[in-house]
């Protein structure tokens, strides 16, 4: 027998989660809102995701070649950011502007701060605020069957009609993977149940939003409900939820870290949709989350837990 | 019967069905046999032997040097070939008395001491010194130091430890199954030392055949009771077997006795039983062989001191030629880098790979998923200290608590970026608890 054998530090044995595994799970989460979005807006939406996509992967690919790194397009990490970027665009945007959007995400978001796991802010959500910011006009050009209409949240804040059970299912005018709760629903318990994340975030961010909006509701005339129900299907904000704030990299790691990570988010989304001026965007999920992406370090900080037999220790 | 359990942990491939039916087999060596003088945690035993001497089973052959130290038995009959520095599984070289074994078996007359029913506790405690039992569920520290606490009004809780939470491993549930009436008359003589203590035989719930048979044996016991422990790994971790039982919580800094108990691994209570009630000392352990390179899973009662090669023929050989092998559990022993080593009183385990199942693993970016949090029994948040630990920061490990970490291994074992987080926490804390010495 040759005596060469392996040696290694304990544990000799590992699960098979990998990295690429969960990236791949977020992958198959966000299929139902993908189809939706290709049924609700048409082949022009599918054109957007697959452009956007691939104009992720080609970047990240691109980067590591030419800073000589080691390839790192496998972890299915710039898959999922160019997905999330597509879901968060409107369906008619200009396909060179979805690209430039795709390479930002990617290149000044992602790998200059080192890559998966390096960057502060969620790389997609970060294209999109650039992409709002450059380009206000196509970013906020909504159509539906070839109409150009406003969302049904800007007609919440203005003042027309709404149809929440239309909001819930997702036939109405938005970005292409936003518009359907449903179809998010669908995808968000497919992670809870694989336990790709964990409740603590979506559940408290939609719970101090749902607060947010029946106190301001009652503060403006009683509790409406239908308004509620309305800002809950409306917008980013169940996209932004399940999928952006859960985002491992920029949210906290701690436990109560998440619990007032989801509060803030919460907090601020009510306050960027609803007390904003009125000639201010009526959305505010992408700002909000983005922000405090930015707050996680001091989040963390103040949320260490306490470990095991602490509070035995002064006795 | 509710079921008791901690937070955190994790759910390995278990692996006993390899070694668990097979009753465990007495192996006689055939080779020369190394006894370590150092196989506790503590002052190495002085050999009180010399090259030459003719020694029997069960003879004094390492005297304790300290009192936080232990007795040596040479496990053979036979003539001290040499006294020299033998590699352990541990990578130490320590001093090792090499006794020629003639086969035999030839054992010394024991003295056989009176009922325990009618010792003193300073006859126990001595008795159970001078057999040379330390904690054979992988510490190693002398049972006679555990066994004297500052103040013993204090105990009330005796807690054997049979939860054997480590995959592969089915020693105790061996010595559970197949002779529980020693484990439980151990137990009594223990209890004995404490005046206001309670026994408690904690087993976990995939072993329910033991549970069964120990509930009937202790069925008539007033103060010896069973638990069931749900089956989870670390759940035989001293702080988390106490957590799950009493529901009290230690820290780092303090001993199970800070929080009135006294936790026993199950081969101890046998070695415990065997001292006292036959004034036998620590010359045999159990330990299973076993992985998927071996062709006869199965546990085997050996001397101490045997070489582990011969275990292997003992369980008819490789199946195939092994990449890995480990002395203990896969969670945390110790990977060999050679099979000439001797069997100390700490040895579990021979785990034997085809595979070594780290091989295909490349490790990637944190990716700061949080799961090595969720499974961290000791609360701490493993991939922040690994980091602190990686750029040297030692004030800052201390501050997340680093210390706290139990080095179980289910951190490294959940990474999906296969990030080596519990080496890198082990290597501070060593550094960290070298400086607490200081």
């Amino acid at each position: 027998m040759n005596e060469l054998l392996n040696v290694s530090s304990n544990p000799h044995i590992r699960d098979n989660q990998t990295t690429s595994k969960i990236m791949l799970d977020v992958l198959i989460a966000l299929i139902p809102a993908t189809i939706f979005g290709v049924y609700n807006f048409g082949t022009r939406a599918l054109l957007v995701i697959l452009i956007t996509v691939a104009a992720s992967i080609t970047s990240e690919a691109v980067y590591d070649l030419i800073m000589k790194k080691k390839l790192t397009i496998g972890d299915l990490s710039g898959t999922v950011t160019g997905l999330l970027l597509a879901l968060n665009l409107p369906p008619d945007l200009p396909i060179w502007i979805a690209i430039l959007g795709a390479v930002f995400a990617i290149i000044v978001v992602k790998m200059i701060f080192g890559g998966l796991g390096q960057n502060f802010m969620n790389p997609a959500l970060g294209a999109r605020c650039f992409l709002l910011l450059s380009f206000t006009g196509q970013m906020t050009r909504f159509t539906l069957d070839g109409v150009t209409t406003a969302t049904p949240l800007y007609h919440m804040k203005n003042g027309g009609a709404y149809d929440v059970m239309k909001m819930f299912i997702g036939t109405t005018a938005g970005t292409i993977g936003e518009t359907s709760t449903l179809a998010i629903l669908i995808g968000g318990v497919y992670l809870l149940i694989k336990r790709i994340i964990d409740f603590r975030i979506p559940v408290f961010y939609i719970g101090t939003f749902t607060l947010f909006a029946i106190i301001y509701s009652a503060a403006n005339g009683g509790v409406d409900f239908k308004f509620v129900a309305g800002q809950l299907c409306g917008g980013g904000l169940m996209l932004g939820a399940w999928f952006m704030a859960t985002d491992y990299v920029t949210s906290p790691i701690t436990p109560n870290g998440k619990i007032v990570f989801g509060i803030c988010l919460g907090l601020l989304t009510g306050c960027f949709r609803m007390l904003a001026s009125s000639t201010a965007a009526p959305e505010g999920v992408s700002y909000a989350i983005i922000f405090c992406n930015l707050l996680v370090p001091l989040i963390e900080k103040i949320t260490i837990p306490k470990s095991f037999g602490k509070e035995a220790k002064k006795s | 019967m509710s079921i008791l359990t901690f937070k955190g942990g994790i759910h390995p491939y278990e692996g006993k069905e390899l070694s668990k039916d097979d009753p465990i087999a007495e192996y006689n060596p055939k080779c020369d046999v190394a006894v370590a003088m150092s196989q506790h945690i503590g002052a190495p035993a002085k050999p009180i032997v010399k090259k030459g001497d003719a020694v029997l089973v069960g003879q004094l052959i390492g005297e304790a040097s300290g009192f936080v130290s232990a007795n040596v038995h040479s496990p053979v009959s036979g003539t001290v070939k040499a006294i020299e520095k033998r590699l352990l599984v541990n990578g130490s070289k320590s001093e090792c008395v090499i006794i020629e074994n003639d086969g035999n078996f030839n054992e010394i007359e024991y003295e056989h001491p009176k009922p325990y029913e009618e010792l003193s506790k300073e006859e126990i405690i001595s008795l159970i010194k001078k057999a040379g039992i330390v904690g054979m569920g992988g510490a190693g520290f002398p049972t006679h130091v555990k066994l004297s606490p500052k103040e013993p009004d204090q105990i009330d809780y005796i807690i054997v430890n049979g939860s054997e939470c480590e995959p592969y491993l089915t020693s105790d549930y061996r010595r559970l199954i197949e002779e529980p009436e020693i484990l439980v008359a151990g137990l009594k003589i223990m209890l004995r030392l404490f005046d206001n203590a309670k026994g408690i035989i904690a087993i976990e719930d995939n072993k329910s055949d033991a549970i069964k048979k120990i509930n009937e044996l202790v069925k008539e016991e007033k103060n010896i009771e069973v638990s069931k422990l749900y089956t989870k790994y670390p759940q035989g971790a001293e702080r988390m077997l106490i957590y799950a039982v009493t529901k009290r919580k230690i820290n780092s800094l303090k001993l199970p006795a800070d929080a009135g108990c006294i936790v026993d691994n199950v081969d101890t209570v046998f070695g415990i039983y065997h001292a006292v009630a036959c004034g036998k000392p620590l010359v045999r352990r159990v330990i299973t062989v076993t992985g998927d390179a071996i062709c006869h899973p199965q546990n085997f009662l050996v001397p101490i001191g045997t070489n582990q090669r011969e275990l292997i023929e003992a369980a008819g050989g490789f199946k195939s030629e092994p990449q890995k092998i480990i002395s203990g559990g896969p969670m945390m022993g110790m990977a060999m880098s050679t099979l000439d080593v001797p069997v100390v009183k700490t040895s579990s385990a021979l785990l034997c790979y085809i595979k070594d199942p780290l091989v295909d693993i490349t490790q990637t970016n944190c990716i700061n998923c949080g799961r090595c949090v969720n499974v961290c029994p000791g609360r701490v948040l493993p991939s922040r200290l690994a980091k602190f630990s990686a750029r040297g920061d030692m004030e800052s490990f201390l501050k997340y608590d680093g210390l706290e970490c139990c080095e179980c291994g289910c951190c490294s074992y959940v990474c999906p970026a296969k990030i080596n987080l519990t080496q890198a926490i082990k290597t501070m804390r060593k550094q960290a608890l070298a400086n607490r010495k200081k």
